[in-house]
């Protein structure tokens, strides 16, 4: 056993770290590091620095942009990304639809679809979820029907994360009512410009603008969306999910809130000491940081089965349930730090440059809204109740 | 032993109960929390025509008399709303205090109007950095011919925005964190000196940010002597923060369990599933449990002051704050997608329950106070 790097996976974090030390933008870390609202643009400069270098798709083929990085080097690039305040990349695109287009898309979506995303062209939306079939994603409803050569799409689709940014939507929609739930499901890509289609904003409980309804009504998709074969989409969002869920227990991301909570408890003051001397609160801390390292062994333990060749299977779940609630749990430190201070709703001190003065200081005003927002980990990329589904029906049999 | 209420109580318990259900439906809600007042100022206005407002004052005040028990009633119902009105704060907090330390004068000019509903009061013991400690104030006060001058800043000061008057904790001797030199004033928030950074909290009301300079104030009973009092009616708002969180306990249980009969997943009611018929057990069962602390808290906050008291009241609001995140989050959890948003009402119940535990200490603050007192065994 050897739980350390090897000295080439050391060369390779260090040329990672020069990398971020150089070309990460100072403005967007601030802005990662104290929990503040990114914009659009700044996602988008970021991925474009990224895929300078070559490394916005470290996991896609060689051929279309990706390289030829292992699971061990993509987890340091991830840590360091992290560590160093990188916003976490907009999955929809480069993580979810490009791997299923590369694995079941034509020659012609590949040359399409792919380097757009590359180059920033297109900002996808995911189209999975319905009113209806939320954990039940297989009884969703909308519908396409082949018209010639188009598909005719009627239906909705709701919490789709940034969809006010997107142009375009990968939906799962249904083909075939006749045939039973999984089989009828078709994978389709779709302009978000067609006419027919209305984005409602859905406002989250901390007040923020993050997930929309989108409707279609009578929206004419070419034929040549369908990815893989009609009624066989299933397959493409099953493949989809494997990919999701590997990236859920956002080690890095609660490695860094871990790092702010402790600025916060070293700022912060109970009984005339920083609280982070308070031994009660100070154990809640170490308690915490211990469950993390704990999470990030399991993750190292997966990435080097992966490299082998292994293939992830209940840990993923095991790991996005843990990970889920030790990012939620340091949410409720964070705002427990603050006191009588967590009860200010600030929206305005979420933008980093704010005009006038802060209330208390540059961290006070996200805890309280990340910790509500962070409720959601627990609930998509597969609810964590549907998670141990998995793991109890799938691995224990029962 | 009686848990049983009396007539009079059962009366004051429908009287509020049907005029929260009858004002403060969901909308109705959303848009008194958005107004400039931060809170209904027509249902202050019933309150205080009902004599709701009047309830704890002794009747020479012009009150009913009434005690921890029907403040508990009240607050109950009006966590049922998530009522935003500062009762607790006005009629509780500032009544208590000045019925406490106030002269006959004071009394008489303050005590009436906010018996009436004409005064809202709010208080200001919180700052920066005093994190739950009541006795960490460094705002200062210093006498001059006999009239009283303020400096400092207060923080979060709930229902500080539409007050018309503030009772100000401030240091007129000693250390930070000394228990002794503290003096409590009220301030005229239009005073020369006096600035409010007014803002939203998280679960939807106002407060502000009190900032003094050289502001006047007027003395509240002895200088220097105010801290058991603080103490005292600060115990007697824990007690209507635990009947509120009861209040909303109750009702983002009965949303959970609605919803768990209503939303189909997988061709069954999601209440089907027994992992969720469990969680939604424990959640009855934390409301038991805090309802029993309520009453608690609700039957010791007028008796006299004690190690007991305090002791048990810390119990109380450890053991609502635990159970209030506990039925917050899972009536997040079991609701899905739905209860992210700004929409959905049970978010709302979810907000007010965590932020109640950011008031008059968190579950490490009570917990510490009840271990700080425990015996050998
Ligand atoms: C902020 C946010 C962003 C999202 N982004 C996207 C997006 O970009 N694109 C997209 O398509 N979707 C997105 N989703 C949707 C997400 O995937 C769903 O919310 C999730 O699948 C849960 O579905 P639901 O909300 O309908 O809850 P439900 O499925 O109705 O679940 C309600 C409760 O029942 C439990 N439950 C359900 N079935 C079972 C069972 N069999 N056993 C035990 N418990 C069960 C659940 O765990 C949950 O606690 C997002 C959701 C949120 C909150």
């Amino acid at each position: 056993m050897e739980i350390h790097y090897s000295p080439e996976q050391l060369a390779f974090r260090d040329e990672v770290r020069d990398f971020l030390k150089q070309e990460l933008p100072a403005d967007i870390a601030a802005k990662v590091k104290l929990g503040k609202h990114l914009h659009k643009a700044d996602h988008e400069r970021w991925q474009k620095i990224l895929s300078k270098r070559g490394w916005y798709a470290p996991g896609w083929p060689v051929e279309h942009g990706g390289t030829t990085w292992g699971p061990i080097e993509k987890h340091i690039f991830d840590e360091e990304s992290a560590a160093a305040g990188a916003p976490r990349l907009v999955p929809f695109g480069v993580n979810m639809v490009a791997p299923v287009i590369i694995k079941f898309g034509s020659e012609e979506q590949k040359a399409t679809y792919l380097p757009r995303i590359l180059d920033g062209t297109d900002w996808w939306c995911q189209g999975y979820s319905e009113p209806g079939a939320g954990s039940d994603l297989a009884s969703l409803k909308t519908r396409a029907v082949r018209d010639g050569d188009h598909y005719i799409v009627n239906g909705q689709k709701t919490w789709t994360t940034l969809g006010q940014h997107a142009n375009w939507i990968f939906c799962l929609v249904r083909t075939d009512p006749e045939a039973q739930q999984q089989r009828g499901i078709s994978f389709l890509l779709i302009d978000m410009a067609t006419p027919g289609i209305t984005v409602r904003p859905i406002i989250t409980l901390d007040g923020d603008h993050e997930v929309n309804e989108v409707f279609f009504d009578d929206v004419k998709v070419p034929v040549e969306n369908l990815v893989g074969e009609e009624n066989k989409g299933w397959t493409c969002a099953k493949y989809l999910l494997t990919h999701e869920r590997t990236g859920l227990a956002g080690i890095g991301a609660s490695k860094a809130a871990l790092t702010n909570l402790k600025r916060i408890a070293s700022k912060q003051q109970k009984n005339g000491k920083p609280l982070l001397e308070d031994s009660l609160f100070r154990s809640q801390i170490a308690e915490v940081e211990m469950s993390l390292m704990a999470a990030e062994m399991s993750t190292l333990r997966i990435v080097a089965a992966a490299s082998e060749g292994g293939v992830p299977g209940s840990e993923s779940s095991i790991l996005k349930v843990q990970g889920t609630e030790i990012r939620q749990a340091i949410t409720h430190l964070m705002r427990k730090a603050l006191g009588p201070y967590a009860l200010p709703f600030l929206p305005e001190e979420l933008d980093l440059d704010v005009d006038g003065e802060l209330l208390v200081d540059d961290y006070a005003a996200s805890p309280a809204s990340q910790y509500f927002n962070m409720r959601k980990l627990s609930i998509f990329g597969g609810s964590n109740e549907i998670q141990k589904n998995i793991v109890s029906k799938m691995i224990l049999e029962l | 032993m009686d848990f049983k209420l009396t007539e009079e109580q059962q009366m004051l318990k429908e009287t509020a109960e049907r005029l929260v259900r009858d004002v403060y439906d969901f909308e109705s809600r959303n848009k008194f929390s958005e107004s400039e007042a931060g809170f209904s100022t027509a249902f202050w206005q019933q309150l205080g025509e009902l004599g709701l407002t009047a309830i704890p004052f002794s009747e020479e005040l012009g009150g009913f008399g009434g005690g921890g028990v029907e403040t508990m009633l009240i607050m109950e119902q009006l966590g049922k709303g998530i009522c935003l009105e500062p009762y607790m704060e006005s009629v509780i907090l500032a009544g208590g205090l000045i019925g406490q330390l106030g002269s006959d004068a004071q009394k008489e000019e303050l005590l009436g109007g906010i018996a009436t509903g004409e005064l809202q009061a709010a208080v200001a013991l919180d700052e920066l950095n005093s994190h739950y400690d009541l006795a960490s104030v460094t705002t200062t006060a210093t006498e001059q011919g006999g009239s009283w001058s303020l400096s400092g800043r207060k923080g979060v000061v709930i229902g500080g925005q539409t007050a018309g008057k503030i009772l100000v904790s401030a240091r007129t001797a000693g250390n930070n964190r000394d228990e002794q030199g503290i003096s409590l004033f009220v301030v005229d928030p239009n005073a020369a000196g006096v600035t409010r950074r007014v803002y939203a909290t998280v679960d939807g009301r106002k407060a502000c940010e009190l900032f003094l300079d050289n502001a006047q104030g007027e003395l509240l009973g002895e200088a220097g002597n105010a801290f058991d009092a603080i103490r005292y009616q600060s115990g007697r708002a824990i007690a209507a923060l635990c009947a509120e969180a009861v209040g909303a306990m109750r009702t983002a249980c009965d949303l959970t369990l609605d919803y768990l009969k209503t939303r189909k997943q997988f061709g069954v009611p999601i209440g089907k599933f027994q992992v969720l018929q469990h969680r939604m057990v424990d959640m009855i069962s934390e409301l038991e449990r805090a309802t029993s602390m309520a009453i608690l808290a609700a039957c010791l906050a007028d008796d006299e002051d004690s190690a007991e008291r305090s002791a048990k009241l810390a119990a109380a609001k450890f053991v609502i704050n635990r159970a209030g995140r506990y039925v917050a989050e899972q009536c997040i959890q079991l609701h899905g997608g739905i209860a992210m948003t700004w929409e959905y009402n049970g978010a709302h119940y979810a907000k007010r329950l965590v932020m109640i535990s950011h008031q008059f200490g968190d579950d490490d603050h009570h917990l510490e106070a009840y271990a700080a007192q425990l015996g050998a065994a």
